[in-house]
């Protein structure tokens, strides 16, 4: 056991910074703390990462991913947190791929895994239903085989960034008469040009718009774009869950998280002294802190499991829940740190043509959105609850 | 990085398991804590003979493995046993005070006689009155011609009644708190002048008040340097967290196998108190605190040879946690067993008290949050 790394992980490391540094678009600089990003943005960051030989970072090599372990991986995570690179959206790379490559047709791996490192197929989620939330399997949108085609019709929802996205993967119910909700599922991939699919923006109290509603109406699919196994979507549906949990912990975004709350705390007074100097606020600060060192070593245990070659299990639950709360408190704190300069509220502002001076500093414009945009986390994904659930039922046996 | 264990390591944890699981089991440690003298000195040989002393010493040194790593893992099965020997005050404390600041001839000597279980080491250095603060010393240590003489009252020295040797803090120039002028001395137990008063701990182990009454050293009884012994007593204490924290894991690991085991079986309302949320989730959550704390541990334990204020606030950061831990773990299970958790002939009220003691050993969570607090905003 060893909390060093190598010469060779170090000269890695450096040729990472170095290529952030030098590669990342200078255009996208400073979007991800901005709040700001387009398809368009993602795109770019895709193929400055594919161009590099990057572009699916932690896939293996068979697939035309990097090959890297679970260390490079790490670093890899480290230096984009640090360089407040955009994130890579999650849907295609890491929650659809490890599915395809485990269940799917040497064709549709063929087909789908490239378009995904190069950025053609911009993927989002077909999971959650206005009455199928966490008690997913009672999800009611219906695919109806009709020949070499299955006829989709339901309702989505929390389809995030679903307005960028080209493709859809979408859990549908094939067996209307299976006997437990689990059972008749199946697990289909969708061209959201396909007539009959239609995508209606849902506006958070943040003012932001990352998700939406995601009707289908008499969508006419291929037979060929179904995963794995007629009915047996709810196998391959958890298997995603479980990968989506891991990369959930999001541990090198939080360690820079803490460390600009740490900048905004020295800088904004309390009682004339930076409030970082308030023993009660740094206080919290200092748990927050430690928090994070327990699920980053808790991750790294995790990771050196699967570097044996034992998959994500039911653990990865507690990097959800850990994970997400760390990223809430942190947040909260940051709007603490900002006092009254929480309040002013700048989307879609200023006006054009106003070039009068900001209010209040830059770094407190969003720090009241992003605090009520995080209450998402704990939510998705399995709320946190669920993940309770998860551990009880399959780690401790309850 | 790396976070597996070699194949020695994996071997030595089963040693250590398989002994603790036959000649430690329950009844025997309450027998043992309960009757004089508190503790089985052919334990102590055994683990000699199975090389459990001599595992975090080098080769070099005259051991048979590498340093903390080995130490994490006897104090985390030894947890499992709520063993009473004193292994943390001997190899851990004693050890590491030879090894980070011994003359070689010290190293020698006292080094060989930990691995072959003839010398037990006690760790004489609060006070009444200096609660958590290593560096609050008025016992002093004047100067007598080439050697010292020591006066004082050490209070709570954990293992004291089992030790052949004591090593003491004592102040041998500045002010009661002061940094600087404290000395770390090395006093035979049966020295002239040196008289303790006996008595068991909460938890099952035992301790003494230590008196010092003009007792004469040698100078060559000081470990480190003079006036300047607070580096190497912070470092050899951030050691000793380290191998405490893993022992809390390994008790935290028998309170929660014990309470799923006992809330599958005991029915209340015409099925098993397992079967209701309210009681599965705090149970998630009590295994959580165990795998967060187990993971501070790690993280501790393999930073312990970084500079100091790196190992500092990995110190107060594992011990903030596995406190923490320690609380929400042993009430937990207290709860969950209902009645049964409040009775002295069931383990878990045993565990629950060394866990408890383990809180306040060495600093307790508030004292580690203001440390790791004013070094990192410092």
């Amino acid at each position: 056991m060893d909390v060093q790394f190598t010469p060779e992980e170090i000269a890695f490391r450096e040729e990472v910074r170095a290529f952030l540094e030098t590669e990342y678009p200078a255009e996208l600089r400073g979007k991800y703390s901005r709040d700001e990003y387009s398809k368009e943005d993602f795109l770019l960051w895709q193929k400055t990462l594919n161009k590099r030989g990057w572009g699916a970072p932690a896939w293996p090599k068979k697939h035309g991913g990097t090959g890297w372990t679970a260390t490079q991986r790490y670093i890899f995570q480290e230096e984009c947190a640090r360089a407040e690179t955009l994130p890579i959206p999650p849907f295609g790379m890491a929650m659809l791929a490890p599915v395809l490559m485990a269940f799917a047709s040497d064709e549709q791996k063929a087909h789908y895994l490239p378009r995904i490192i190069d950025g053609t197929d911009f993927w989002c989620q077909g999971y959650s239903e206005p009455g199928a939330g966490s008690d997913l399997a009672s999800l009611k949108t219906k695919a109806e085989r009709v020949g070499d085609h299955f006829i989709i019709n339901g309702q989505k929802t929390w389809t995030t960034l679903g307005h960028f996205a080209d493709w859809i993967f979408v859990l549908c119910r094939t067996d209307p008469t299976a006997k437990k909700p689990q059972e008749g599922i199946s697990f289909i991939l969708v061209d959201m040009k396909t007539p009959g699919v239609e995508v209606r923006p849902i506006i958070t109290m943040d003012g932001g718009h990352e998700v939406n509603e995601t009707w289908f109406t008499n969508v006419k699919v291929p037979v060929a774009n179904l995963v794995g196994k007629e009915n047996e979507g709810w196998t391959y549906a958890k298997y995603l869950l479980a990968h989506e949990r891991t990369g959930i912990a999001g541990v090198a975004r939080s360690k820079k998280g803490i460390e600009r709350l740490r900048e905004i705390a020295s800088v904004e007074l309390d009682q004339g002294q930076p409030i970082i100097r308030n023993p009660d606020f740094a206080r919290k600060v200092s748990e927050l802190e430690i928090d994070l060192t327990a699920l980053e070593y808790t991750e790294l245990r995790t990771l050196a499991r699967e570097s044996q070659g034992k998959g994500p299990g039911p653990e990865s639950s507690i990097l959800k829940i850990k994970g997400t709360e760390i990223q809430q408190r942190i947040t909260e704190l940051t709007l603490e740190a900002v006092g009254v300069y929480g309040a002013p509220y700048f989307r879609g502002f200023p006006l054009d043509g106003d070039n009068q001076h900001p209010i209040g500093p830059d770094y407190a414009h969003l720090t009241a959105p992003t605090y009520a945009n995080m209450r998402k986390t704990s939510i998705y994904g399995g709320s946190n609850e669920i993940q309770h659930n998860i551990i009880a039922k399959m780690v401790l046996g309850l | 990085m790396d976070f597996n264990f070699t194949s020695e390591q994996d071997q030595l944890r089963d040693t250590v398991a398989k002994l603790v699981s036959q000649k430690y089991d329950f009844d025997t440690r309450r027998k043992v804590a309960k009757s004089e003298p508190g503790w089985r000195p052919e334990m102590w040989s055994q683990f000699a003979e199975l090389g459990l002393l001599g595992a975090s010493f080098t080769e070099a040194e005259g051991g048979f493995g590498s340093g903390p790593i080995e130490a994490m893992i006897i104090s985390e099965e030894f947890g499992k046993g709520l063993v009473i020997e004193p292994y943390l005050q001997t190899v851990v404390i004693g050890g590491n005070f030879f090894r980070h600041g011994g003359t070689h001839a010290q190293k020698e000597e006292h080094i060989a006689g930990i691995i072959g279980g003839e010398t037990r080491f006690a760790f004489a250095y609060s006070e009444p009155k200096s609660r958590f603060d290593i560096n609050d010393v008025s016992t002093t240590a004047k100067k007598d011609g080439a050697g010292y003489t020591l006066n004082g009252h050490k209070a709570v020295v954990l293992g004291a009644p089992f030790a052949t040797h004591l090593i003491v803090t004592a102040r041998t120039s500045g002010g009661q708190r002061d940094a600087n002028g404290v000395t770390v001395f090395l006093v035979a137990k049966n020295a002239r002048g040196v008289t303790t008063r006996d008595y068991p701990t909460v938890d099952g182990l035992r301790a003494s008040e230590v008196y010092f009454e003009n007792v004469a050293v040698g100078a060559d009884a000081v470990i480190g340097q003079v006036d300047g012994g607070l580096p190497l007593v912070e470092k050899v204490v951030d050691n000793a967290i380290a191998a405490l924290c893993a022992e809390a894991v390994g008790c935290f690991k028998v309170l929660n196998e014990a309470t799923i085991s006992y809330a599958k079986q005991r029915k209340q309302f015409g099925q098993p108190i397992a079967t209701f949320q309210v009681l599965q989730h705090r149970m998630v959550d009590m295994f959580m605190a165990a795998e967060q704390a187990s993971s501070m541990t790690y993280m501790v334990t393999l930073k312990l040879d970084e500079a100091d204020k790196a190992r500092k606030l990995a110190a107060s950061a594992a011990k903030v946690q596995v406190g923490k831990a320690g609380k929400l773990v042993s009430q937990d299970a207290v709860q969950i067993h209902g009645g049964m958790g409040m009775t002295d002939e069931l383990n878990v009220g045993h565990f629950f008290k060394r866990v408890t003691m383990i809180e306040s050993q060495f600093g307790n969570t508030d004292w580690h949050l203001r440390r790791f607090t004013e070094l990192s905003n410092g």
